[in-house]
């Protein structure tokens, strides 16, 4: 198995697929010539040809929609957002036109595509830049999520969402485009909706997903094993629809839970899976629910600032003690 | 000119779309039709003009003022009726409605309800076309108001660039809602705005149906041979509110009655009768007959039942291996249904981007 990184496993991914089916293209600002603002799109010009590798011009709404009309037509657009604060511009074509216009046409019409880019943080970029986005999709019906925090995961759910008869979201991240994990060659498919076991263990369960699985989590998770708490880790990989069953084994086994979560607290996607777990495994909780995530306040550019507002690795650790009463 | 038989079918057509809203109209007075509903009447020319115009492999696409668009393409107008009713043997089983239509069999890709949203989405199926090398126009009509759209805008600049085959047509009709486009507008003829994209920018009289016929003819021979998108504005004129629930203050009455002269059926009567062998008698006949047929139609939507309660869980997300609904096939049992059948194994040959100057064509690229 070879070791890339994150951004070359999604490069791996898009090739294989528009290898696959010639109905697969690609657009988005900078993919072609500029190979990609994070170089996930390497090469990929010269291999596939300008009408399936194309430069956009700076319109997310009006390539949103080209997209979504080309995936009604027949086509398997991939639209690359630059980041997911962009996509905000194409929200309309997403929700209003991609997620609805199955249920609109009564079942005439389909809308095969894959929406992605990175989402969260990105490290000393401010407010604007500084988003986690999930859960506003999350919302909407007609939409799956994903958002895989390892680089296999990334080619084989990327693989899976091209493939999806469904619009889907496909959230990366910045600051993973980087890091580096083996991934398997060739055909290697992960199905969406099933999460993954990242560390096993008995006394507690941390539920997360994307960068904070690699950043925060299993760092937190190392730190406890010192002290002789065994907590589990659950990467939920894909966000809607998320793997109930995954969650509630492992609660059963735990009964202890903390989420974690880049996003805002208020109304974020962690309050929904604590719904899930008070409603459906409340009598195997031997504490609340703990909720790690963002601070409800817009990203600082400030050295200091940034840490603090973002979960950490302390603040984890801190959940995970009150959910043991120590 | 149009032959004196193409000119029938015009006529056949405006008839129905007339009597079809007007059906509609009186429908939602009984309270049967509920929510927003937009009429058509006084803009007929424009649908007809451009329909006759097409082949039936063109695409159609448009705003949320979509009930006539599909029934000039061969819709099934008790089916349309029933999905005005909500009722389970609409096109879209009822959970669409008045501004939803779609009829993909007749290459009616839908009725949008978020003003202009259907322009990047017309591209982007004239672009799938393109990349198929299919010959095809996707025609794309929205009001005067949706131009004043930021999608409009982001739309145009990629079809040129990229001369994507799709003819985007302004149905004018001097108001958006309740707003002189006037009022609101720097430049309120929209086709005047086409230079500024580089899009090729047309206007017709859009209550001559002769005019707006041989105008589309022209514009889609030229987008068929390659040569990009074109704007086209088509004055025309609704002569109701712009929703039932308008009472279109905002007119004066003698501005609605002189419209009203101009009325698109009336014009094309007239120039019908002036041809040999056509006579009022004929031309009463494909009236009445058409009044039969929006008849008909309530009837069916009438006797339809609403939908199941548990189709509230349908056509959300695709399973695996689902297939598409055909609705004639679903509520008739049609066996004639033809359904666009998109290749899955093709070469794409289009060049979107060719690289032109050696230093484009260099291997080194940007600094990151």
């Amino acid at each position: 198995m070879a070791e890339l990184a994150y951004r070359d496993a999604l490069n791996q991914a898009l090739a294989e697929e528009m290898e696959r089916d010639p109905r697969v293209f690609l657009m988005g600002e900078e993919v072609a010539r500029y190979d990609g603002a994070y170089k996930v799109s390497k090469g990929l010009l010269d291999r596939f040809g300008s009408a399936r590798v194309v430069d956009a011009p700076i319109s997310e709404l009006g390539f949103g929609g080209l997209g979504v009309g080309a995936a009604m037509a027949g086509l398997r657009p991939i639209i690359e957002m630059m980041t997911w604060n962009f996509a905000i511009l194409a929200m309309d074509q997403i929700v209003n036109s991609a997620a609805k216009v199955r249920h609109m046409s009564g079942g005439q019409l389909r809308c095969p595509i894959v929406f992605r880019g990175p989402n969260g943080a990105g490290g000393r970029l401010s407010s604007q830049h500084s988003q986690a986005l999930e859960a506003n999709y999350a919302h909407f019906p007609g939409l799956k999520v994903i958002a895989p925090g390892t680089p296999a995961d990334a080619k084989g759910l990327l693989k899976s969402a091209i493939r999806d008869e469904n619009p889907v979201i496909f959230m990366e991240a910045e600051l993973l485009y980087g890091l580096k994990g083996e991934v398997p060659e060739g055909e290697y498919v992960i199905p969406i909706g099933k999460a993954d076991v990242k560390r096993p263990g008995s006394d507690v369960t941390l539920i997360t997903w994307s960068r904070m699985l690699t950043a925060q989590v299993l760092p937190a998770a190392e730190q406890l094993a010192q002290s002789g708490i065994d907590v589990e880790v659950i990467d939920l990989r894909t966000i809607k629809p998320f793997d109930h069953e995954a969650v509630a084994a492992s609660v059963k086994k735990t009964n202890r839970v903390v989420i974690v979560e880049e996003g805002w607290g208020y109304a974020g996607f962690g309050g929904h899976i604590v719904d899930f777990i008070q409603r459906e495994l409340f009598d195997d909780l031997d504490a609340p629910v703990i909720r790690v995530h963002g601070l409800d306040v817009n990203m600082s550019y400030a050295a200091n600032h940034e840490p603090l507002i973002q979960p950490s690795v302390a603040r984890i650790v801190d959940a995970v003690n009150k959910v043991l009463y120590r | 000119m149009p032959s004196t038989e193409k000119l029938l079918t015009m006529y056949t057509k405006m008839l129905l779309s007339r009597r079809f809203e007007e059906k509609a109209g009186q429908a939602y007075g009984l309270k049967k039709i509920q929510g927003f509903c937009h009429l058509y009447i006084g803009q007929e020319a424009v649908v007809v003009g451009i329909n006759e115009a097409l082949k039936p492999t063109d695409w159609v696409m448009t705003g949320y003022r979509d009930h006539v668009h599909p029934l000039v393409r061969g819709a099934d107008a008790g089916m349309l009726m029933a999905e005005l009713y909500g009722r389970d043997t609409g096109y879209s089983k009822g959970k669409g409605g008045s501004m939803h239509f779609f009829d993909v069999e007749h290459g009616f890709y839908g009725g949008y309800g978020i003003v202009g949203g259907q322009i990047p989405l017309a591209a982007g199926m004239a672009f799938a076309s393109k990349y198929r090398n299919e010959d095809r126009v996707t025609v794309c009509s929205f009001g005067d108001a949706a131009a004043n759209q930021g999608a409009l805008h982001e739309t145009f600049n990629m079809a040129v660039k990229w001369k994507l085959p799709v003819l985007y047509v302004v149905e004018q009709n001097k108001y958006g809602m309740g707003t002189d486009i006037a009022r609101v507008s720097s430049i309120p003829d929209i086709h005047k705005r086409a230079p500024g994209w580089g899009i090729r920018g047309e206007s017709v009289d859009g209550q001559d149906v002769v005019a707006v016929y041989e105008k589309v003819k022209e514009l889609t021979e030229w987008i068929r041979a390659g040569n990009g998108p074109v704007l086209l504005e088509a004055y025309t004129y609704r002569f109701r509110g712009h929703s039932m629930s308008d009472a279109a203050t905002y007119r004066t009455k003698n501005e609605v009655e002189e419209e009203k002269q101009r009325d698109p059926i009336l014009t094309l009567k007239k120039l019908l009768l002036s041809k040999k062998g056509i006579t009022e008698e004929k031309l009463e006949a494909i009236d009445e007959a058409q009044k039969a047929l929006v008849e008909k139609a309530m009837a069916f939507a009438d006797a339809s039942p609403l939908p199941p309660d548990e189709a509230i869980w349908t056509d959300g997300l695709v399973e695996e291996g689902e297939a598409d609904v055909k609705p004639r096939e679903r509520v008739l049992g049609a066996t004639d249904v033809k359904w666009p059948e998109h290749p899955t194994d093709f070469k794409v040959t289009w060049d979107l981007e060719p690289r032109q100057t050696p230093a484009a064509s260099g291997k080194k690229k940007g600094a990151e």
